[in-house]
């Protein structure tokens, strides 16, 4: 049996093709303004990966911001349970899962077996959230891994003042005007989003094995300081995290076929 | 599509002297500083009236901000540091301007600068600044009796303004006139965050939306959101806007609408209010002092 799952995100959409529970194929790409349109063309992009037409896939789940533009959709799926299924299939056993997004993040409390037990969103305020990190690092006239990776050479702490993205933009860029090494900007700015993150994460409780899923969780300087913040040595981070929503949906529609 | 090399959030800089004043005949003569977070001000005064103010964008330094907003002031009028007998700082900047005698804070300073440009009626202020939004309840006096202020989000303030006037290439001052150029009153984008405004603002211009229409959709946002903020301490007339926003029609319109409440015009520009207060502060407390020291 053959099922996706699409991740209409803010940003980017994500498509995740399973056969009998197993991954087979996966793409990505920008939503803009056709979201529809675009899911539809990563979908046939994925099934031609993985050799199959249109008709054989037997149910598609969409999840993410954009789900309800998902027309062709069989069903749909909230990003919490998205996170929470597809957590807890990559880390079986852990019960608290993070998402963080482009736009929104969340944290999920799950009994370690992908049903939700308690979860946060922060839907007020872009801080916190992965888009913020493009404009840091442009700002700092760096790709986004060299922001990630100096970051992680940073052994200073600067804080910053700013809570809200709009103001740490200008804030930033008046700590490079006073001439701070832009290693440690970056770290603080990581460190700012990492504490707005984990006052997420401690609102449904640390607890067992952490695992951050979503396009930041790829920033080893993000990831270093949410660990440092949340007290917890290892968070757990798969391979794919901005896979980690479509593929709890790909696993919520073969479920509701077989179901 | 970026223009290259414009910059659509840059207000204009300026200053303004009254013609009918000489200051060679003043026997005071007193200045107030605000240095906020996107404009600095400086504002001279004549025996405790208004004679001449100039503004600048807020650089990266504080006293740097300061010398220059001043400097303008002194360029116009022909004063030099040395007639000026009182200066008071205020703003976010104020501890941090190495030429003045005191610092107030910008909440009493807008109270006294309203009451002086809208009168002793004047009750309820709200002052929207580049970086905070504050509403200001005073008495007759100018005196500060209650407030409330917004300054860990930039939605409703200055710069989310600047921020939208960037993605839509408007230049910021005609961003209010056109916002009430259109057919109809589009329903608001995010008032929460100026991030996801901007994502909103965004799709709605790829979906079709006029620019005039994306920025009324905007222009209500930030009053739906800044009129919430007023609710929480009520309005009582007479009502007064003050700071940067206030030249923003657009904003105010809709503001005026959602209270129901007529704001009162100013003929001054009333984004000098923080720094007027500061320099008639400084006036009397100049006043204090000479008494103070006896003859």
């Amino acid at each position: 049996m053959v099922t996706a799952g699409i991740d209409a995100g803010n940003k980017n959409i994500r498509v995740v093709i399973l056969r009998d529970g197993e991954l087979v194929a996966r793409a990505a790409g920008t939503g803009g303004f056709e979201q529809c349109a675009v899911a539809r063309q990563l979908l046939d992009r994925a099934l031609a990966q993985a050799g199959f037409d249109r008709g054989a896939v037997a149910h598609v789940t969409a999840t993410g911001a954009g789900r309800g533009v998902v027309a062709f959709a069989d069903s749909r799926l909230t990003d919490v349970t998205a996170a929470a299924r597809g957590g807890n299939h990559l880390f079986p056993g852990a019960t608290t899962i993070v998402d963080v997004g482009a736009e929104e993040s969340r944290a999920v409390k799950t009994d370690g077996r992908g049903r939700v037990l308690d979860s946060a969103v922060n839907e007020k305020c872009a801080a916190g959230s992965g888009g913020f990190t493009e404009s840091m690092a442009r700002a700092l006239g760096m790709s986004l891994r060299e922001f990630a990776t100096r970051s992680l050479e940073s052994t200073a702490r600067i804080p910053m003042n700013a809570q809200c993205t709009v103001f740490a933009e200008s804030e930033v860029v008046s700590l490079i005007h006073q001439g701070v090494d832009p290693k440690d900007i970056a770290r603080a700015v990581h460190d700012a989003i990492a504490s707005r993150v984990a006052s997420l994460v401690r609102r449904v409780k640390v607890e067992g094995d952490v695992v951050v899923l979503g396009g930041l969780a790829h920033n080893a300087g993000f990831v270093r300081c949410l660990g440092e913040n949340l007290e917890v040595d290892a968070l757990r981070v798969p391979e794919h995290p901005e896979y980690a929503a479509a593929l709890g949906a790909a696993l919520v529609a073969a479920g509701r076929v077989s179901g | 599509m970026s223009v290259a090399g414009r910059e659509f959030w840059r207000w204009s800089e300026g200053s303004w002297v009254d013609p009918d004043k000489d200051w060679r005949r003043a026997e005071v003569v007193t200045m107030g500083v605000d240095v906020g977070s996107v404009s600095s001000e400086a504002v001279a005064c004549l025996d405790g009236e208004l004679y001449a103010y100039n503004t600048v964008r807020t650089g990266a330094s504080s006293p740097d901000s300061a010398r220059a907003a001043a400097r303008g002031v002194f360029e116009k009028t022909g004063l030099s540091a040395e007639d000026v007998r009182f200066t008071v700082g205020t703003g976010y900047g104020r501890v941090n301007i190495p030429f003045a005698d005191k610092a107030i804070t910008e909440i009493a300073c807008h109270g006294r600068g309203a009451n002086y440009l809208g009168g002793p009626a004047v009750r309820t202020i709200l002052d929207m600044g580049g970086q905070d939004c504050k509403v200001i309840h005073v008495d007759a006096g100018g005196k500060v009796t209650n407030f409330l202020m917004n300054d860990k989000c930039a939605a409703g303030t200055g710069r989310g303004m600047e921020v939208i006037a960037d993605l839509l290439e408007v230049p910021i001052e005609e961003l209010g006139p056109r916002s009430l150029d259109i057919d109809e009153e589009p329903p608001a984008v995010s008032d929460v965050c100026v991030v996801f405004a901007k994502s909103e603002a965004m799709a709605r211009l790829k979906g079709g939306w006029s620019k005039n229409k994306v920025i009324a959709a905007y222009c209500r946002a930030m009053a739906e959101r800044v009129s919430t903020l007023i609710g929480r301490i009520g309005v009582e007339p007479e009502f007064f806007i003050t700071g940067g926003i206030s030249k923003n029609v657009g904003v105010v319109k809709r503001i005026e609408r959602i209270l129901g409440v007529g704001a009162r015009q100013s003929a001054v520009d009333t984004q000098i209010a923080g720094a007027l207060g500061a320099a008639l502060f400084a006036h009397t407390l100049y006043l204090k002092g000479r008494k103070g020291a006896g003859p």
